[in-house]
């Protein structure tokens, strides 16, 4: 913020400018508590209903509180008639499969386009530029046709697939960081006689580590989230995935407000686990992987 | 071709650009001296590899799997949607029809295949709320004010969470007696109105909920690009009597203009493709169907690919469009990417 030879006070100055506000401080913090009342009470509310019997939510108002905070009840509905623990096992699955092969698939197309010069290269890069461009939203009707003909509709692969080809933003992660890593490495490892996939495993890979953290975080979160895929893809309810599993939750449990409530906790805990542990790097993942 | 069989295998897969450089380098300024005496092998191995087959393939052994991937998920399918969207296809019978440009009419014509459009200005006028909203706290959180963390971090979360259950949390917000019902009462205002009743409401509520949601992603683009601006600038705006408000609007402003354009882009194609929160909450019920919950309706609840797929090219080149016209706005090196 200021530069390193300014004295102490100065730069005490300084940052009590920088901290003076356009509006009133009142107003600020103002504004800043009614965007976090807006933000927190809905899923306040729905965590307080989560608590609640049955008949503490047919009786009393949305903003009352649980007779008991310790009444499980619900996440035990939740869980086992939800089939909750079989749709975390599935999304795990695929979260496993779909983000290992996001990473090689992502590094080696960086490897291969940034650190060799080939005839057509144009003509890839171009490939995978115009790909970003196409809504993948907007293509479902002829991509079902594709998995439909490998015959893999209703299987846990049919997703794994989609999320591994179709993730571009993860291409463009990885080639922005391996222009950071200098070529003299791959020379010097190529004169000690390794060839291009030694060098691509064992120098560019390990060093492309920050580049893969933040192809995990945000490929990992919006699998987690992603409903659209698993809901066209995978029909039978133990394929279920946490997204797909909590809207089935709509029809058996219709107004048990309760148990729906304790279900979409129970997806929401996770993230907010993740969230805080790793918030750093996922603000700047998200900020990476959506100006790309 | 000067190819020495002996290093074929570790030299034929060198990496290419540096090498070719070097090799450029040996050809030219090094020739008279005799091939570097000390790295000699090295130098002959990499002249060699140059012209090598093998090398010529390991690029393409690297892009084979993400090449496979790209056409197959990404090209096939647009290709097979525009044929599909000449044909009268149910998607599975193996007979189908050419009708020519019939379904892209029906698309303009029918007018309830046609209102969803409509919908979609709901979601663009709630993107317009949602970009000033958190350029609003970007700016207020560009400064040092206490519990920064804290509120960034609030204003951020809303983005990450599950569609589902951000439906579900807003299916009971918005029921009667839910939660803005007794947040009202407690202000004391008290309401009966059916939010998710009417056409108008509902939507109006569905956009709502997708303000809540993004609204956070947009901060933080924004909140980060604001702190990419050095402090001397502020300081420098100072000493020159610049008001907070000059230096949002001369220094602030102008920075972060490629972020709010990029901004505005993912708006736009994004209130044309909006599918979980309204499918989620009212299943297209109320006049609240989006673009994509139609098609997606067409395609697989009433078997009409054909029509399905005109729909899906027509949306496709709507966002092809914007993109094009906004790289012609705002000529901007972040966008244009390789």
């Amino acid at each position: 913020m200021t530069s390193p030879d300014l004295t102490t006070d100065t730069v005490k100055a300084h940052r009590a400018a920088r901290r003076r506000l356009p509006v009133g401080n009142a107003l600020t913090y103002l504004s800043l508590l009614v965007a976090s009342a807006v933000v927190l009470i809905p899923l306040a509310v729905v965590f307080l209903t989560s608590l609640k019997t049955s008949k503490e939510v047919g009786d009393g108002s949305a903003l009352s509180l649980p007779g008991n905070w310790f009444n499980v009840d619900n996440y035990v509905t939740a869980f086992n008639d939800g089939k909750m623990l079989m749709a975390f096992g599935n999304t795990a699955f695929i979260l496993v499969f779909s983000i290992g092969g996001t990473v090689i698939i992502g590094s080696m197309t960086a490897y291969a386009v940034d650190r060799f010069d080939f005839r057509g290269k144009k003509l890839v890069m171009a490939g995978f530029l115009v790909a970003t461009l196409v809504p993948s939203v907007t293509t479902q009707v002829a991509t079902f046709q594709v998995i439909n003909g490998f015959g893999l509709i209703d299987t846990r692969w049919a997703p794994i697939l989609l999320y591994m080809g179709t993730d571009i933003v993860s291409v463009y992660i990885f080639l922005q960081f391996i222009r950071g890593i200098p070529v003299s490495l791959d020379e010097a490892a190529r004169l000690d006689g390794a060839n291009a996939f030694t060098i691509y495993r064992k120098i560019i890979f390990p060093l492309l580590k920050p580049a893969i953290a933040t192809v995990v975080i945000i490929k990992g979160i919006t699998t987690y989230n992603d409903f659209y895929i698993p809901f066209l893809y995978m029909h039978s309810e133990d394929l279920g995935t946490i997204s797909t599993a909590l809207f089935r939750f709509k029809g058996p449990f219709g107004a048990h407000w309760e148990a729906i409530s304790a279900g979409a906790i129970l997806v929401i805990v996770p993230t907010l686990v993740v969230f805080l542990l790793l918030q750093r790097w996922i603000y700047n993942g998200f900020a990476q992987g959506a100006t790309k | 071709m000067t190819q020495t069989t002996d290093t074929a295998p570790e030299g034929a897969a060198m990496t290419g650009r540096s090498s070719t450089d070097k090799a450029k380098a040996d050809a030219q300024g090094r020739r008279p001296r005799p091939a570097g005496r000390r790295r000699g092998p090295a130098a002959r191995r990499t002249r060699s590899w140059r012209d090598s087959p093998l090398r010529r393939i390991t690029p393409w052994l690297f892009l084979a799997a993400p090449l496979a991937l790209l056409i197959t998920f990404t090209y096939v399918p647009v290709a097979s949607m525009i044929s599909y969207s000449f044909t009268d296809w149910d998607g599975v019978s193996p007979d189908r029809e050419n009708v020519g440009f019939d379904n892209y009419v029906q698309i303009f014509t029918r007018p309830e295949l046609f209102r969803v459009f409509f919908v979609s200005g709901y979601y663009l006028a709630a993107s317009v709320v949602q970009i000033v909203v958190a350029l609003y706290f970007a700016v207020i959180l560009s400064f040092n004010l206490r519990f920064r963390n804290f509120f960034k971090g609030i204003l951020f979360f809303p983005y990450l969470i599950n569609g589902v259950a951000i439906g579900f949390v807003f299916l009971y917000f918005f029921q009667d007696g839910g939660t803005l019902d007794s947040v009202l009462d407690q202000l004391g205002v008290t309401t009966d109105h059916p939010w998710l009743g009417d056409p108008t409401s509902a939507n109006v509520s569905l956009a709502g909920v997708s303000v809540w949601r993004f609204t956070g992603l947009n901060f933080v683009l924004f909140l980060g690009a604001i702190q990419s601006i050095p402090g001397e600038l502020y300081e420098a705006a100072e000493l020159d009597g610049a008001g907070k408000w000059k230096q949002f609007r001369h220094i602030i402003a102008p920075s972060i203009k490629p972020v709010i354009s990029l901004s505005a882009i993912l708006a736009i194609s994004g209130s044309l493709s909006v599918f979980e929160i309204p499918y989620i909450m009212t299943g297209g019920a109320t006049g609240t169907q989006t673009f994509v919950i139609q098609t997606i309706k067409l395609a697989f609840q009433f078997n009409k690919t054909g029509l399905a797929s005109a729909a899906a090219v027509v949306l496709l080149l709507i966002i092809l469009l914007i993109t094009w016209i906004q790289r012609r706005l705002v000529p901007d090196d972040k966008v244009d990417l390789v």
